[in-house]
C-alpha cells in the first residue's frame, strides 16, 4: 500500500489522459486484495438534487463504472443505481444502518431542503407512511463512518439554496451534529468525489481547510493555478468572452475560488471553463452562486484612499496581494483568499471563517472609505494591509 | 381494487412517486407527483439576465445543456441576436453529446434492470419480482454492454467537454453562440470518441433495444396513452433553422402532423400545489404561490401544460413521428425503439456540423444586454419540448417560466379532468404482483422521467400544515 505521503503526491500529480483515479485503482486492488482495507458499503442519499453529482460520479472512466461499482465500494444504495424500488428499496438503507452501523459511508447529494420540516423534499414512502430527506439524514449520519457532501449543495446550500431559497435549503453540515466532510463543485469534479473516497477508504479522513473540503484539490485559487495569469500580471484583459487575455475584468471568480480546475481540467482533462473562454463562475466557493454573482460583471472596485481604483491598477501595485482587491463576498475570501494567506502566515486554513455573517463588501469599503476620509492619504499599501488586519482581526 | 403507492421509483432522475388503482391484474387508474420541490423560476428572478442560461442549467444535472440552451435562445430573442454559423453548430454538437450520454445511460443503467438481471451484488441486488424472460446467457451479454455504455457515456461527456468546457454544467453556450473555438485538434478528438460511440450504438445499443422487444412484444401494446405528439423542433442548421428535427403537432395518433404555434401552449395548476389565478394559464402571466390547504385535489408539484387545451406527450418518439422517421405505433417499447433510431440520426447530423465548422470563422457574436426586453426560448431537448420565458425590466429579469418535457409528460390532471399523457399510459398496464408492480415501472422509464426538472416554483411563505400527498 501507498504512503499517504506518496497518495497525496498521486492526486496532486495530473497528467494529462491519466485519471487521479486510474493511478489510484491499483493500489486500492492490491490493498483490497492484502486485506488491508474492505470494500466499504456505500449509501448514496440524493436531497434536493439536480442529480449532476450523480452523474459526474458516472463519468468516472479510470475507474470505470463497473469498477467502481464491483471492485472499489459496495454500492448499496443509490437510487440511479438500484434494481429494486419502493419498500424493497428503503429496506436496504435500513438493512446498512443497522447491519453496517460505523462502517457505511454516507454519500449526500443536493441541499437540504428544511421547509415545512423537510416536507418539500419526499424520497420515500413505507406502509402510506412519507419520509423527508432531512429525516432520512438524520437518522444515518450519526451511525456512518463519514459524511460525505458532495458538490455545491450538499456542502454549503449551493443553487439550491440560492435567494430567495424557495425551498428554505441548506447544507448538510447544517443540520447534522457531526464533521461532515464536503466536496464542493457545480457538479463536482469525478475526481475530486473518487479521490475524497478513496482516501477515507485507504488513509481514513485528508486534511481539509476551514471549510471542510479536502486541500489536496482545493488548497490552491484558481487564479494561483490560471494559465491566463501571465495575462493578469501583465495586465491584458479581455473585454468578451472568448477573448485572449484575462478574464478579471469580465468577472472571472479564480481569484476566490479555490479548486484545481487549472491543473486537473474536466472531463478526462480535456478542458476548462476559462481554457474554452468563459470566466470561472466560482462553482466551487461556499458562497456559490449568489456571491459569484453576476457572473460577468467585474468585482467590485476597491475604494482606495485616493479615489476609486480599478483593480487592474491595484493588481500593479500590489503585486502578488492582487486577490484582496478582488474579493467579492470579500471577508471570508480575504480570510481563506491568497490575501488573508499572507496575512495571517499561512494560518487561514485552520481559522473559521465568519465571512458569511457579514456584508464584507460594504465593510471593507465602507471602513476603506473612511481612512480616506480621515487621512487623506495617497494611496498607500500598508494603510490598506493594515486596515486589513484589523478588520480581520475584528471578525474573528 | 388496491391501490399501491412507489416511493421511491429507482432508476429514474429522483424523486417520482407513482400511485396505482389495481383491478384484476390490470392498472385502471394512476396519479404520477413530483415529491421534490427547489423553486428555480424564483431563483432566476431578479437576476443578471447574462446569468440565467449558465445559471437555469442548474435546474438540472443530466440534461443541462437543454436549460443552457433555452435560455440562450430566449435571450436571443429577447435582444434580437442571432447566433453565428459556428456558433449553431457547436451547441448543436455540445446538446448531440448530452443525448448520447443521456440515451446510453437511460437505456442501460436506468431500463435494462427492469427486463434483465444484472450481477449478484448491489446495487443489482436485492432483485424486483418479476418476468424475467430473457435467457441468461443474453443477459450476460446485454450486462457486458451495460458496462460498455457506461464508459461511452462518460466518453460522449469527454466529447461534450471538448466543446462546452465541462459536463455536467457546460459553460460556453452565452447568447450570440458559444465561447469555444474550434480546431483541428477539437475536431479530430471528437471524430475518435464519435466514431466510438456510432460503433456502438449500431452494433450493440440497436440490437440489444430489438433483444429487449423480441422477448417483451406485449409492450409494443402496453403504455399507449393519448397519441397526442408536441415537438418545438431540435438541432437547427447553420442558418439557425430547424432543418433535420422540426416543429410539429400531432393529434390522435394521426400521420398528418400540423404547424406548431406558440401561443397555444398554456399552464394550469389545478392539481398542482399553486395557488390559481382566474383565467391566467399564459407563460408570460403565470405566477406560481403554494395553496395545500386549499385544494384538496391537488397532488403534485409538476403543473399541467396543455397545448391547444390538450395534454402532449413529448420526446423522441414525438419527434421521429412528426418527421415521419418512424411510424411504427406508440408504446412502451416504440419509445425505446424511436429513442435509439434518432440518437443514430443524430450521430450522423454530428459527422455533417464536425464537417462545416470553418475554423477561421467567429463562433460568437457580441452583444449589449438591453434594460427592457422579453424572449421566450422554445426547443426540443433529449426528453422533448422545452421552454424558457423571461421578461427584462431594469436590466434585471423581472419574470421567468420555464416548461419542460418531464412537464408534459408527467403532469397531473387538469381542469377537464383528463390525465397526464404517462398517467394515461399507465392505464391498461397488467400486474402480475402487487409487491413487485415491476410493470408500472417499465411504462414510467420508457418516458425517460427527469424531476428535477419537472418541478420548479413556489413562492410565499404559506403554512404546509395541511399537506398531503
Amino acid at each position: 500500500m501507498l504512503s499517504r505521503r506518496e497518495f497525496l503526491k498521486l492526486c496532486m500529480q495530473t497528467t494529462a489522459g491519466i485519471t487521479l483515479a486510474g493511478l489510484l485503482r491499483p493500489n486500492i486492488l492490491s490493498a483490497l486484495a492484502q486485506g488491508e482495507i474492505t470494500r466499504p458499503p456505500v449509501i448514496w442519499l440524493e436531497l434536493g438534487s439536480c442529480t449532476g453529482e450523480s452523474i459526474s460520479l458516472d463519468n468516472t472512466q479510470d475507474p470505470d463504472l463497473k469498477q467502481l461499482l464491483l471492485e472499489m465500494v459496495e454500492m448499496r444504495y443509490h437510487w440511479l443505481f438500484n434494481a429494486t424500488f419502493g419498500e424493497p428499496a428503503l429496506d436496504i438503507i435500513e438493512k446498512t444502518a443497522r447491519e453496517d452501523e460505523g462502517k457505511f459511508i454516507l454519500v449526500v447529494e443536493g441541499s437540504v431542503v428544511t421547509r415545512e420540516e423537510g416536507r418539500y423534499n419526499i424520497i420515500g414512502a413505507r406502509n402510506n407512511r412519507l419520509i423527508t430527506g432531512i429525516e432520512t439524514l438524520k437518522e444515518l449520519a450519526p451511525k456512518a463512518k463519514y459524511v460525505v457532501a458532495v458538490g455545491a449543495c450538499a456542502a454549503f446550500g449551493g443553487p439550491g439554496a440560492a435567494y430567495p431559497n424557495p425551498s428554505h435549503a441548506v447544507g448538510v453540515q447544517d443540520v447534522v451534529k457531526r464533521k461532515v466532510i464536503n466536496v464542493p463543485g457545480c457538479p463536482s469534479h469525478t475526481e475530486w468525489i473518487i479521490g475524497t473516497l478513496a482516501h477515507l477508504v485507504m488513509y481514513g479522513e485528508p486534511e481539509l481547510n476551514n471549510y471542510n473540503c479536502p486541500t489536496l484539490f482545493f488548497g490552491k485559487t484558481i487564479h494561483e493555478l490560471c494559465h491566463r495569469r501571465v495575462h493578469f500580471e501583465n495586465g491584458n484583459f479581455a473585454s468578451y468572452p472568448g477573448e485572449e487575455g484575462c478574464f478579471y475584468k469580465i468577472g472571472c471568480k479564480g481569484p476566490v475560488t479555490y479548486a484545481d480546475c487549472p491543473t486537473r481540467q474536466w472531463n478526462n482533462h480535456v478542458n476548462w471553463p476559462i481554457e474554452a473562454g468563459i470566466p470561472c463562475i466560482g462553482c466551487a466557493s461556499p458562497h456559490f452562486p449568489d456571491g459569484m454573482m453576476p457572473y460577468f460583471e467585474h468585482l467590485p472596485d476597491i475604494y482606495l484612499p485616493g479615489g476609486k481604483k480599478r483593480v487592474e491598477k491595484i493588481g500593479a501595485t500590489l503585486g502578488g496581494l492582487s486577490a484582496l482587491g478582488i474579493t467579492t463576498h470579500a471577508l471570508g475570501s480575504v480570510i481563506s483568499g491568497r490575501m488573508g494567506k499572507n496575512l495571517i502566515k499561512g494560518t487561514q486554513l485552520k481559522e473559521p471563517s465568519p465571512g458569511e455573517k457579514v456584508k464584507p463588501q460594504e465593510i471593507i469599503i465602507n471602513k476603506l472609505d473612511k481612512i480616506n476620509q480621515e487621512t487623506k492619504e495617497e494611496f498607500d499599501q500598508e494603510v490598506i494591509l493594515n486596515k486589513l488586519e484589523e478588520i480581520i482581526t475584528e471578525q474573528k | 381494487m388496491v391501490r399501491k403507492k412507489i416511493l421511491p421509483l429507482t432508476r429514474l432522475h429522483e424523486p417520482l412517486q407513482v400511485e396505482v388503482e389495481v383491478n384484476n391484474g390490470v392498472v385502471t387508474d394512476a396519479w404520477v407527483s413530483g415529491t421534490l420541490f427547489r423553486g428555480f423560476e424564483l431563483m432566476l428572478e431578479n437576476r443578471d439576465p447574462r446569468d440565467t442560461c449558465i445559471y437555469a442549467q442548474r435546474i438540472c444535472g443530466i440534461c443541462s445543456t437543454a436549460h443552457a440552451m433555452a435560455g440562450a435562445l430566449a435571450l436571443e430573442k429577447a435582444y434580437n441576436l442571432e447566433p453565428t454559423p459556428n456558433g449553431v453548430l457547436i451547441r448543436n454538437l455540445i446538446v448531440a453529446s448530452d443525448f448520447i450520454q443521456n440515451n446510453l445511460r437511460h437505456f442501460y443503467i436506468l431500463s435494462l434492470p427492469d427486463y434483465a438481471r444484472g450481477p449478484d451484488t448491489p446495487p443489482f441486488r436485492p432483485l424486483l419480482k418479476g418476468d424475467y424472460k430473457i435467457p441468461e446467457s443474453k443477459e450476460k451479454k446485454l450486462y457486458e454492454n451495460y458496462w460498455e455504455a457506461a464508459i461511452l457515456s462518460a466518453k460522449a461527456h469527454q466529447l461534450l467537454a471538448l466543446w462546452g468546457a465541462k459536463a455536467p454544467h457546460q459553460q460556453t453556450i452565452i447568447p450570440g453562440g458559444v465561447t469555444e473555438k474550434p480546431n483541428a485538434n477539437k475536431i479530430n478528438m471528437s471524430l475518435a470518441i464519435l466514431k466510438k460511440v456510432d460503433k456502438f450504438v449500431t452494433e450493440k445499443y440497436l440490437p440489444d433495444v430489438y433483444t429487449v422487444a423480441e422477448y417483451y412484444p406485449e409492450y409494443y401494446q402496453i403504455g399507449k396513452s393519448y397519441g397526442n405528439l408536441l415537438s418545438f423542433g431540435i438541432f437547427p442548421n447553420e442558418k439557425n433553422k430547424f432543418e433535420d428535427f422540426q416543429a410539429g403537432v400531432i393529434t390522435n395518433f394521426s400521420t398528418q402532423p400540423v404547424k406548431f404555434d406558440p401561443q397555444l401552449i398554456s399552464e394550469e395548476v389545478t392539481s398542482s400545489w399553486y395557488e390559481e389565478v382566474e383565467g391566467v394559464t399564459d407563460p408570460w402571466q403565470e405566477k406560481t404561490e403554494p395553496a395545500f390547504d386549499k385544494k384538496p385535489e391537488a397532488y403534485s408539484w409538476v403543473k399541467t401544460p396543455r397545448y391547444d387545451t390538450k395534454p402532449f406527450e413529448s420526446g423522441p418518439l414525438a419527434r421521429m413521428w412528426i418527421n415521419g422517421k418512424y411510424r411504427r405505433g406508440i408504446s412502451t417499447m416504440d419509445r425505446h425503439i424511436a429513442r435509439v433510431l434518432e440518437l443514430k440520426e443524430i450521430i450522423n447530423l454530428m459527422y455533417t456540423w464536425l464537417e462545416k465548422l470553418n475554423l477561421n470563422q467567429p463562433t460568437l457574436n457580441k452583444y449589449e444586454p438591453q434594460p427592457q426586453a422579453q424572449g421566450a426560448g422554445l426547443i426540443d431537448t433529449m426528453r422533448g419540448a422545452l421552454g424558457h420565458w423571461v421578461k427584462i425590466e431594469k436590466g434585471r429579469t423581472s419574470h421567468y417560466q420555464v416548461i419542460t418535457p418531464s412537464a408534459w409528460n408527467f403532469a397531473p390532471r387538469g381542469k377537464d379532468k383528463l390525465r397526464g399523457p404517462v398517467e394515461e399510459a399507465l392505464i391498461g398496464t397488467p400486474v402480475d404482483n402487487l409487491d413487485s408492480l415491476i410493470e408500472v415501472g417499465r411504462v414510467i422509464r420508457a418516458f425517460d422521467p427527469c424531476f428535477s426538472c419537472a418541478v420548479h416554483a413556489v413562492q410565499g411563505g404559506k403554512s404546509l400544515r395541511k399537506f398531503k400527498i
